[in-house]
């Protein structure tokens, strides 16, 4: 077992949310067509209660702290949340599209000890990239943050969110990836907009993009190993959790609400009326969250990939039940092996074309 | 025998978990995990207090251990941590801006 996940282990029996995600704005400078979000300013947290939070999470135990948006460096007190979060001893990461990102900034940021930086870059083609984030010349000051933050000898990874208008362009992200230094994570989901809105979903990559990544051995590894059918389940897999979300871990919005995670939109609390120690230890839907065990799963706990498969609880919720399946990642645990989910089997309509084990699939919803 | 004083960095991230502290290194991303004794130790690192009297104030009676064996292992211990920059070391105290206190939540 890693470090990592002896820590991890140690904060889930000790009950510490050894990881929080947080918005500090939902205002962003551009206008990615997949974002869940809408982009209104109303009612942010302000530096003081966010200073208030970050004590209040340092007090819980949290020692891995995000800090995104929205774009993060709109807020004229970003710097000010940031020093003050590494005084606290956070390991900071920030969650930024780079495009206000001077070299000023990005040594600040390494003067305040941020361990890490994440920025999406959707393509090496400026008119796609582009046309996604809705910001002309937004790739160039993306990549000339990126080329800043690394000369001032940041970490820095490129996220790829892998979707329909981008889906060819993944080897070139990671090929700026590798001129810049950078790391590089390709994530191919897309998640319903936080006030329900599904419509965005029709911008998934389609299957055959996702049966491309996942046999792409510069970004699975051993392909073999990752594509293999499910192996047996035993009972450590049954009682197991989902994932960490409300478990160790859990997200808080510009307005201080607290949720097991950012793709989870379960209200569990407000910082602004309870604190954070308060909502952790009593909320009513983190308990519930809580006590869910892969066993307890409706559909699912029957289903040969339980122990393999990346189902989110919070994508399972936003389709109307967090112990149901995730329709998406049904998708890819069927395409990465070419086992049928139960999920899959489960759902009016259900067809797999063909007869090979990697055909595609289609999901009637 | 020069006396050793220690200081915690100031670069890294750390957290109690439980009685053992977690710490990362900004520089390089390396993730540590002290226990109870090496929590200790990193606590009472504030650049002023020898680490004599640290081992001797706080680990010797905590621990019911002798304070030669005790100094040993804790001497090995800080020289490791500041291989990797978390700890600073020298034999005279630490004052400079790189050091100091954790701030209290």
């Amino acid at each position: 077992m890693s470090l990592m996940e002896q820590v991890n282990r140690r904060a889930l029996a000790l009950g510490v949310p050894l990881s929080v995600h947080l918005d500090v704005t939902y205002r962003c400078n551009e206008r990615c067509e997949h974002c869940y979000l809408e982009h209104d300013g109303k009612d942010e947290l302000t530096t003081e209660e966010i200073r208030s939070f970050l004590r209040q999470f340092a007090e819980a135990g949290t020692f891995f702290l995000t800090i995104s948006g929205g774009e993060p460096l709109l807020r004229r007190d970003c710097f000010e949340i940031i020093e003050y979060a590494r005084e606290l001893k956070f390991n900071l990461k920030l969650k930024t599209n780079a495009v206000l990102v001077r070299e000023k900034e990005a040594r600040r940021m390494r003067e305040a000890g941020v361990e890490q930086v994440q920025v999406s870059v959707y393509s090496h083609k400026a008119e796609i990239h582009d046309v996604i984030t809705k910001l002309p010349g937004s790739l160039k000051r993306t990549l000339e943050g990126i080329r800043l933050m690394r000369a001032a000898g940041l970490k820095v990874t490129l996220a790829n969110v892998l979707m329909r208008s981008n889906a060819g362009d993944y080897a070139g992200v990671q090929e700026l990836a590798a001129e810049t230094g950078a790391h590089y994570t390709l994530d191919p989901t897309i998640t319903p907009m936080l006030n329900g809105d599904s419509s965005i979903l029709g911008m998934r990559a389609p299957s055959e993009e996702l049966r491309t990544v996942f046999r792409d051995e510069r970004l699975v590894g051993d392909v073999g190993e990752f594509c293999a059918p499910p192996a047996s389940i035993d009972d450590d897999v049954r009682e197991g959790i989902p994932c960490s979300a409300g478990h160790t871990s859990c997200y808080v919005s510009p307005l201080g609400e607290v949720y097991p995670c950012v793709q989870f939109p379960l209200v569990c609390g407000n910082l602004r009326r309870q604190s954070f120690a308060e909502i952790w230890a009593e909320s009513v839907e983190l308990r519930i969250v809580r006590g869910i065990r892969a066993k307890h799963l409706s559909t699912c706990s029957s289903c040969a990939h339980l122990g393999t498969c990346t189902r989110c609880p919070g994508l399972a919720f936003m389709e109307g039940n967090m112990r149901g399946p995730s329709s998406a990642d049904c998708e890819k645990s069927f395409v990465r092996t070419g086992v049928v989910t139960a999920g899959m089997m489960a759902m009016d309509g259900f067809s797999v074309r063909g007869t090979g084990r990697m055909e595609l699939v289609q999901i009637q919803m | 025998m020069k006396e050793c004083y220690v200081a915690r960095s100031r670069s890294v991230a750390a957290r109690e978990l439980g009685e053992e502290m977690v710490i990362m290194s900004a520089a390089d991303s390396t993730l540590f995990n002290l226990n109870p004794v090496a929590t200790m130790i990193w606590k009472a690192a504030d650049g002023r207090t020898p680490l004599t009297r640290i081992v001797e104030e706080k680990i010797c009676p905590e621990f019911d251990v002798e304070l030669g064996e005790a100094l040993q292992d804790a001497e090995q211990f800080v020289k490791e941590l500041a291989g990797h920059g978390i700890l600073l070391l020298a034999d005279f105290p630490i004052v400079e801006t790189n050091a100091g206190s954790d701030k209290k939540p």
